[in-house]
């Protein structure tokens, strides 16, 4: 590894690294390392069982996009130093609201689902609040909304409907435009004309005979993207970003250089409570009803997807790509596991080898970065 | 940088071994998965699993059983679209929500693959999504079962404590007994709620002002192990006729005493084992039941106790 010379070879202060080393030591290595490991596996051992025709590719994006939807607001949070643990809670809790101002209160669709987000980040932002307020670890505050929140979720409709299943909302949802923002699909037409060139699988009989079994982008995924988008230009190129780091790296240093860490780290929450209510509300729209057990243990999973993608559980230190990145390698081996015929009930090991890999290549590699120890 | 790779390929070794030995388990028949609504913990899914496991050694065909791990009826959606795109021949499946679930099983029938539905919804929703058939056991028919059997022993009247009313099936399973004895079921059916107590309570007030009733009819372990408390205060044990749906362990000690008349097994051996028997001999040789199964009734009276005991949570 030869210095490159660069312009700032002059100033002492400053260590060089060659180009390559830049371009190669990132947060988001370990992930982009797992990605192609990954799929270099899947494409080994299951390459011809359907996991890479249009319905296998459709169905492992699915479940990573819906990690990846959780996983960006749990990633910058985490960056910020907390957590959330009520994010399953909470996609169960905004899934009812929805099926509820909708189907037994029959309001417009768009109402409901302006109403849910508006009540779900005023709770992230309690949740925030009672955090900074009390100073108590955001893990035991989220606790509890854990159970409270999925306590509503079971106790509204038993109330309400006396079920804790509500179906009914695509019928609801038909025709609304703030809907098919959630469960519409997209370049249908593409998908089409892939379809007619014999690329992509049709379907062989029935009512749609002709169409492709996978008829469109669904707007899960272009949220999943847009999410990450966001995110990681939130994170990276502004300000605000910046003061992310901080409130997770040193919450008193912080405050002391004027960061307002406790204004960051409630918009956090809220955003995390954002995040399990565009996960919720596609998740009704697509299956048109919610249920009361919805969302169980996806707090982890958003965890798990961050951890994999190279952030720390202590806070300042993280990237969004790198939780996509984790969102990916999770929903590709869930799914993978199936296609390759691997016993099911394995998943779980295998899940558990992957994520302490992830956190011992990553904390060799921000060994690296950052000079730690 | 080396030891980044170092680690790298050590990792891949590792994680690459447990898929070489799967990929060798594979068998040389036809592949089915069964995917189930059940989350991990719950334990009346074994019947299943061992019923797939011996109809696939004995078809000498491949068969998988997936679930949602947390019982989450959307991750079990996924499962169902992603059984359906790694090509097997068919998928039995259960129907416990129709918004839920239909679209993906129309998506998996329309695409080639065959659809038996299994242990929930309906013959009606069965045919609606477009599968082969419904194995399973359909509640009022059940219901109207037990009612014959109740008749045939004598029976006029009954209590029918129901502990799940809001679910439609519960008042199908009391109708279908009531029209069995040929009775109107009028307020012969109370809401007992979930509570023990409750439960007990109210069957002992029940027979209290009804003291005439000939036959009870409990919905489940739920409403069934109160209400043998119930008699046992009251000294109805043993004298008043008493049929249950399901098995638990209470019920098979109140067969054993005699206090329990018989109890319906919905046999969930039958609703694995048959799917799995069914589509190897249409996929094979053409041919197919003309009519849907019902897996139950199977009525377990005190002489039919030793197999329930023998085989309970492994067959039965």
């Amino acid at each position: 590894m030869s210095d490159a010379p660069t312009q700032f070879a002059e100033d002492e202060r400053i260590k060089t690294r060659s180009k390559f080393r830049e371009a190669m030591i990132r947060p988001e290595l370990g992930g982009i390392i797992g990605t192609i490991t990954v799929f270099a596996m899947f494409l080994i051992f299951a390459g011809d069982s359907g996991m890479f025709n249009s319905q296998g590719v459709m169905n492992w994006s699915q479940i990573s996009a819906q990690f990846m939807i959780i996983a960006v607001g749990a990633c910058l949070l985490m960056i910020a130093g907390e957590f959330d643990l009520s994010v399953g809670s909470m996609i169960g809790f905004a899934g009812m609201l929805i099926a509820i101002f909708s189907v037994t209160l029959g309001w417009p669709v768009w109402l409901a689902i302006l109403v849910t987000f508006a009540i779900a980040t005023a709770i992230g932002a309690l949740n925030g609040f009672i955090v900074v307020r009390t100073g108590l670890p955001s893990f035991i505050v989220t606790l509890a909304f854990l159970f409270i929140l999925r306590g509503f979720a079971i106790y509204l409709p038993q109330t309400i409907e006396r079920k804790t299943i509500i179906g009914g909302v695509a019928d609801a949802a038909e025709g609304d435009w703030m809907a098919a923002l959630f469960g519409g699909k997209i370049l249908t037409g593409l998908f089409q004309w892939l379809g007619d060139n014999g690329w992509i699988a049709v379907f062989e009989r029935g009512t749609r005979k002709g169409q492709p079994v996978v008829e469109g982008l669904p707007m899960l995924i272009v949220w999943a993207i847009l999410l990450v988008i966001v995110g990681h230009v939130i994170l990276t190129k502004t300000r605000f970003g910046n003061w992310i780091f901080a409130a997770g790296g040193d919450a008193e240093a912080a405050r002391n250089s004027g960061v307002p860490v406790n204004r960051v780290k409630i918009l956090m929450f809220m955003f995390t409570a954002f995040c399990a209510t565009v996960f919720a509300t596609c998740q009704v729209m697509e299956f048109g009803g919610a249920g009361s057990d919805r969302g169980l243990l996806k707090e982890f999973e958003a965890i798990i997807a961050v951890v994999i993608g190279g952030a720390l559980l202590t806070g300042g230190y993280g990237s969004v790509l790198g939780a996509a990145l984790g969102a990916l390698i999770f929903g590709v081996v869930q799914q993978g596991l199936f296609f390759a015929g691997v016993e099911s009930s394995l998943f779980r090991v295998f899940l558990g080898l992957i994520l302490l890999f992830a956190v011992i290549l990553n904390t060799y590699i921000r060994r690296v970065i950052t000079g730690e120890r | 940088m080396t030891s980044i790779f170092k680690t790298f390929m050590l990792a891949t070794t590792v994680a690459a071994a447990p898929m070489m030995l799967a990929t060798t388990a594979s068998a040389e028949g036809e592949k089915y998965i069964l995917v189930s609504h059940a989350p991990d913990s719950d334990s009346w899914w074994n019947t299943i699993k061992n019923g797939i496991a011996l109809a696939g050694e004995q078809m000498n065909v491949e068969v998988e059983y997936r679930n949602p791990p947390t019982g989450d009826l959307a991750d079990m959606a996924r499962i169902i679209e992603q059984a359906a795109a790694s090509g097997p021949n068919g998928i039995i499946t259960t129907l416990s929500d129709y918004d839920v679930l239909s679209g993906p099983i129309k998506a998996a029938v329309d695409s080639g693959v065959d659809v038996i539905i299994m242990n929930s919804g309906t013959p009606d929703q069965a045919r609606e999504v477009g599968a082969l058939m419904y194995v399973g056991q359909p509640e009022y028919d059940a219901g109207h079962a037990a009612g014959m059997r109740a008749k045939a022993d004598g029976v006029g009247s009954f209590l029918c404590v129901n502990h799940y009313i809001s679910s439609p099936s519960s008042t199908e399973r009391c109708q279908g007994f009531a029209d069995g004895l040929g009775v109107d079921l009028g307020d012969q059916m109370i809401d007992s709620g979930q509570d023990p107590a409750e439960i007990k309570n109210r069957v002992l007030a029940y027979l209290n002002t009804n003291p005439e009733t000939d036959a009870i009819l409990t919905l489940g372990p739920t409403s069934a192990d109160p209400t043998l408390l119930a008699l046992e205060e009251n000294g109805m044990a043993g004298d008043i006729y008493f049929g249950t749906f399901d098995l638990g362990e209470e019920i098979v000690k109140g067969l054993k005493a005699g206090v329990i008349n018989w109890g319906i097994d919905q046999q969930p051996f039958l609703q694995a084992y048959l799917p799995v028997v069914v589509l190897t001999n249409y996929h094979r040789y053409g041919v197919l039941p003309g009519n849907n199964i019902n897996s139950g009734p199977g009525f377990v009276t005190k002489d039919g106790l030793e197999k329930v005991e023998e085989f309970a949570g492994e067959y039965r």
